[in-house]
């Protein structure tokens, strides 16, 4: 809402500066985004009447005069313009002038004649027609005002104005007005609000013989007010009603239109002004749209409407869209000669849905979206009437229409200080808040407070203490710590393993990724998933933004592997990131069961399938999840089959590790090996131990005894070393794999497999012979249970 | 033989002072003290002395072996200190060549700033609270006195899963006021971050997931003053001691009174500036009062009880606390961003 300061002073005296206004204003409630000062651009344009104008002795068409600018003597002045006399008053950009645009003119040389300065256009001064109708607009501006030399132009082009951006909240309709605004700006300064209320001669008549109004559905149209003008004559209107329009950023058009902008501007209610020589049948019926409807509004735009759309209507067709934008149908032109002025009051929900619906948000249908006053739609019809008859533009026929469909009984809440400064914190005394609601038109009645008509946000005692603490000010509520009980707080431990798995990515060398929860539900087929997987099974969204966006995603992977392209492409060299993010599966009501997982991801030199298993082994082993082994997999789809495990913990499934498979790798844009790891951040919290034991440190040194065994080459290191470790038995401390060869002096489909083993008894020195008993007993068992012999 | 002995400890140590290495500090010593050495080949002619002279000459040659053998020890200590130094010169190296790398990770710049505002509420007896994302309209919408017709239940504004548009992806994070509020015993004092969706097209400040921190306290005699303290400390934490704050009256459908607090802006200390649009202040987060059709929605009687709420955006936070320009960067995860924290 733009409020137009010379406005208010109409209902406020108000003198502040713009800075000292703004911030008290939004302290109180009325956020200030910002102040213009229209004037700002233009400086030292001044009044200047032509004492004489004679043909420049170098130009057939530029003119040299003399003009008058208040000071002792003329200025000389070159202008090409030819729409000037002698005696005319004109704009002139003095010498060191500043015009808007950041123009500036300086005194110069034209064909060798001097020249002081510019005689100015409209245009020049960021005017048009619609604020002059009386200029043109390729000539310089003759001024008709009441003026004299070197008077400032700003206040005769209504520049001398400053006008403050209000940011209004939904629950304060009311305050889209000048009278709204003025009345907070009354309560905010404690200054007294001077409001008007409308008197109007009338001409006689009734309009009762001529319009009959009908609302089909009290619930969309609570209230529809309606009066007669006949005889008008439209032109334009006056300059201080173009002035304050145009402040308020609405474009002046005709007296009748533009007092219905008036109107709007200044009670907040819309109004709109129907020709009623086209309203068939003399009749207004306020109904919704019949099916094939349409109507071409204002905007010269044809709208197909729907029976969701309220209208209004004459006896055979739409004339207007209810609270969005009249008909061209009725439209105010040159020779209307009797006007019917509305002034409604809709549903809120109904109008924006229409509005939305056929795109076109007007400042009528944004302030009814917000549910306005229907007390206000009298007071508004009788200010546009007042307002013709002051324009002389037309008669005003005697009565009003007004069908009341809603209830306008007041809302009576209790006045209740005590629970007010309980709620606040603070010790403002009843009569302060007395003083305050009265400020803002609420009546107080003993215990009672009626709530003014345009308060429809005022319901109950919170209510009233928000309106108290505005202008008992925030900034004054005093501060006290939070009382009760203390409470511990903390981190849960499923909070604190989030947050210990993060730190473990981090410190082998993963950086942290934040990932949109929704998908394209093509990413199925980019990590290769078959038809029957049950991942497919998204959650839709049914309104998405695009189809990038429309699924959520019930893996990670895609979403991991979307970021490692995206560095790829950017020609990052080496990448290694991690998410702990959700997946969102179908619930059985309808809503998602939500677990988390952690997904790692690399690509670069010196990555392998190793390095990925590495971190995966150094993040379980730090989160001291026990007995953590890894499975060849080959059947997931996404990963490479000669390069994919699972990962357990025991017999529990945690996750998944790998290379992906080249053909996903390259669905991403990807052609260098990509490793990825998917652990359920579930199952690693269930298998967590959270306190470790302590065990005695040995007493006795080991001996350490290094075994190499050729074997076939399908069998696993994992088995090799779990059969080691059988037939160690208690002796045998460790089993680490450290070499593994194929080639020269190895059979074809063999490998060697080298293990260094440690071996210690808890309760005395091992002997040579002990230790060498427990490696023939391995060795036995390899040979028996794996067909591996000593190399 | 007193002079031959005097003569030969003035040989040896002027000999042995000029040994340049142990090598042949030992040479010396076998070759003064050694058996066949010399101090042995004098003290061998002893058998001619009278036995007047030989305790005199025996003391003499005592004297002279103590001190060739104290300047050998000493010599010693000297050169293997002179030894160890040439070492050490010799295995100087270039201290500006580049260490041994060890790649980290970093902590992604949006949960920097969220780790910092949960260990501060946490520090002040708060819990963390996590629900779901796809959540319930009721919840995100109708329990929040936001009726069925209020813009944003719109479907060009929210993201739905039902055609009855009872399920929804949550806009805010304030639903979990209303999951504490059921499920939690009072009193409550709780945080719930996490992920929340609109229906805005991706831009330098937009973005159709993004991050909101809720907090809620319900309690007896839970005040806007104690609203004002706790979020006051809390700015005094985030943004040091003495920052200043301002409450501004707003309007959230839940909370009444309702309110929005600027930081005082950090760039220009409340001058005006860019950074803050001239205003000098920052919005922060929006708070206010738990409306009490809300308390009692959840069952509480807000007779006896009243609680207050805020949320806060926290995209926006990190992106003012790292000077980040541009949202797309925090969801877009290139290393030479992430890096950089």
């Amino acid at each position: 809402m733009n409020l137009s300061r010379k406005w208010l002073k109409e209902f406020v005296q108000v003198d502040l500066g713009d800075h000292e206004f703004a911030e008290a204003m939004t302290l109180s409630g009325s956020k200030v985004e910002g102040t213009e000062d229209l004037g700002a651009e233009i400086e030292n344009v001044v009044v200047g009447k032509v004492l004489s104008l004679v043909r420049h002795e170098n130009s057939d068409h530029m003119w040299v005069c003399q003009v008058d600018v208040g000071e002792e003597a003329p200025v000389q002045i070159v202008t090409g313009a030819q729409n000037v006399q002698e005696g005319d008053l004109v704009p002139v950009a003095k010498d060191h002038s500043l015009l808007p645009g950041g123009v500036k003119i300086k005194k110069g040389k034209l064909r060798g004649v001097e020249s002081r300065g510019m005689l100015c256009s409209l245009g020049e001064l960021g005017l048009d027609t619609r604020d002059f109708p009386d200029a043109i607009m390729d000539g310089i501006w003759i001024l008709h005002e009441d003026v004299k030399p070197g008077d400032d132009i700003r206040p005769i082009a209504g520049l001398d104005d400053h006008v403050v951006e209000f940011e209004i909240t939904p629950n304060r309709p009311d305050c889209l007005s000048v009278i709204g605004l003025a009345r907070e700006v009354a309560a905010t300064f404690d200054l007294p609000l001077t409001l008007h209320t409308p008197v109007i001669k009338g001409c006689g008549g009734d309009i009762r013989n001529d319009v009959s109004i009908e609302i089909t559905d009290g619930a969309l149209c609570p209230r529809y007010t309606a009066r007669l003008v006949r005889n008008v004559k439209i032109g334009p209107s006056p300059k201080w009603m173009r002035e304050r329009l145009r402040a308020s950023g609405v474009r002046p058009i005709n007296n009748i239109v533009d007092i219905t902008n008036y109107v709007m501007l200044e009670y907040g209610q819309p109004m709109h002004a129907f020709d009623f020589s086209c309203v068939e049948g003399g009749k207004i019926v306020v109904r919704t749209a019949r099916e094939g409807e349409s109507i071409t509004t204002l905007d010269g735009n044809e709208r197909k409407l729907n029976p969701s759309m309220l209208c209004i209507c004459d006896v055979n067709k739409p004339v207007c869209v209810a609270g969005v934008m009249g008909g061209a149908n009725s439209e105010i032109v040159g020779d209307t000669a009797m006007v019917l002025f509305e002034s409604a009051n809709f549903n809120g929900v109904s109008i924006r849905r229409t509005a939305m619906a056929l795109g076109m948000r007007t400042d009528a249908s944004a302030r009814y979206e917000k549910g306005l006053d229907p007390a206000n739609t009298i007071k508004a019809v009788e200010r546009a009437c007042e307002l013709v008859e002051l324009l002389g533009c037309g008669e005003v026929v005697d009565g009003v229409i007004d069908c009341v469909a809603g209830d306008l009984s007041p809302r009576v809440l209790k006045l209740e200080p005590e629970r007010i400064n309980a709620l606040l914190g603070t010790d403002v005394c009843r009569c302060e808040m007395v003083r305050i609601l009265e400020k803002l038109d609420f009546t107080v009645k003993g215990d009672d407070v009626i709530v003014p008509s345009w308060r429809a946000d005022v319901e109950g005692m919170a209510d009233l203490a928000e309106e108290v603490a505005r202008f008992f000010g925030y900034n004054n509520i005093p501060v006290e710590a939070v009382a009760g009980s203390s409470s511990s707080g903390g981190y849960t431990p499923v909070q604190r393993l989030e947050m210990d798995l993060g730190t473990l990515c981090r410190s082998v060398g993963l950086s942290e990724i934040i990932t949109y929860s929704f998908v394209s539900p093509s990413v199925c087929d980019k990590i290769c998933l078959p038809a029957d997987s049950p991942l497919r099974d998204m959650m839709k969204i049914l309104n998405p933004l695009g189809e990038d966006t429309s699924v959520m995603r019930t893996t990670i992977l895609p979403s991991m592997l979307e970021v490692l392209a995206r560095n790829y492409k950017n020609r990052n060299k080496t990448a290694g990131l991690y998410e702990i993010g959700k997946l969102y599966f179908k619930a059985d009501n309808g809503m998602a069961k939500e677990p988390r997982v952690l997904a790692m991801g690399v690509y670069g030199e010196g990555e392998d399938f190793f390095t990925m298993k590495g971190r995966v082994e150094a993040v379980l082993k730090a989160l001291r999840i026990p007995e953590v082994s890894f499975k060849q997999e080959t059947a997931n789809p996404s990963y490479h089959p000669g390069r994919c495990a699972k990962v357990y913990a025991g017999d529990t499934e945690i996750g998944v590790l790998g290379q992906i498979h080249p053909v996903a790798a390259k669905n991403y844009g990807v052609d260098a090996p990509v490793y990825t790891a998917e652990l359920s951040f579930e199952a690693i919290f269930a298998c967590e131990v959270s306190v470790p034991l302590y065990k005695a440190l040995p007493r006795f040194p080991a001996i350490e005894r290094d075994l190499a065994v050729v074997c076939d080459k399908a069998i696993p290191a994992a088995d090799l070393t779990a059969c080691i470790k059988k037939h160690g038995g208690k002796l045998l401390q460790e089993a680490k794999l450290f070499d593994v060869y194929t080639g020269h002096h190895i059979p074809e489909g063999k490998k060697s497999m080298a293990f260094s083993l440690m071996l210690r008894a808890e309760d005395k020195t091992m002997t040579d012979a002990e230790a060498d008993a427990v490696m023939k007993s391995v060795l036995a068992g390899l040979e028996k249970d794996l067909g591996a012999v000593i190399r | 033989m007193k002079e031959k002995l005097e003569k030969l400890l003035e040989e040896a140590l002027a000999a042995l002072n000029a040994a340049a290495s142990p090598e042949e500090l030992e040479q010396l010593r076998v070759k003064y003290l050694g058996k066949k050495g010399e101090l042995t080949a004098i003290l061998k002619q002893m058998g001619g002395l009278s036995a007047e002279e030989r305790p005199i000459v025996g003391q003499v040659a005592n004297r002279v072996r103590g001190e060739i053998e104290n300047c050998i020890s000493g010599m010693a200590a000297t050169l293997e200190e002179r030894a160890m130094q040439e070492k050490l010169i010799r295995e100087t190296v270039d201290v500006t060549m580049p260490g041994k790398e060890y790649v980290m990770g970093h902590r992604h710049p949006m949960n920097i700033a969220l780790a910092e505002v949960k260990d501060i509420f946490v520090g002040m007896g708060f819990t963390i609270l996590e629900g779901p994302e796809v959540e319930l309209s009721d919840y995100n919408f109708t329990k929040l006195n936001t009726e069925e017709g209020h813009p944003a239940r719109e479907w060009s504004d929210t993201f739905y899963f039902a055609e009855d548009s009872s399920i929804l992806l949550r806009t805010q994070t304030s639903p979990m006021q209303i999951r504490a509020m059921e499920t939690m015993e009072l009193p409550i004092r709780v945080l719930a971050p996490g992920r929340v969706y609109r229906k805005d097209e991706v831009d330098a400040t937009h973005s159709p997931m993004f991050h909101q921190i809720e907090g809620l306290v319900v309690d007896k005699g839970i005040t806007m003053a104690s609203l004002k303290a706790t979020l006051n400390a809390v700015v005094e934490k985030l943004y040091g001691e003495g920052t200043k704050t301002r409450f501004r009256p707003h309007h959230f459908p839940f909370t009444e009174p309702s309110c929005e607090m600027d930081v005082q802006c950090h760039e220009c200390g409340g001058v005006g500036c860019r950074v803050c649009k001239g205003e000098g202040w920052i919005e922060l987060l929006g708070a206010g009062m738990v409306h009490p059709k809300v308390l009692q929605g959840c069952g509480i009687d807000p007779e006896v009880y009243s609680g207050w709420a805020f949320g806060m955006g926290l995209e926006r936070m990190a992106m003012r606390r790292f000077k980040i320009s541009d949202l797309r960067l925090i969801f877009e995860n290139d290393v030479r961003f992430l890096e950089q924290f």
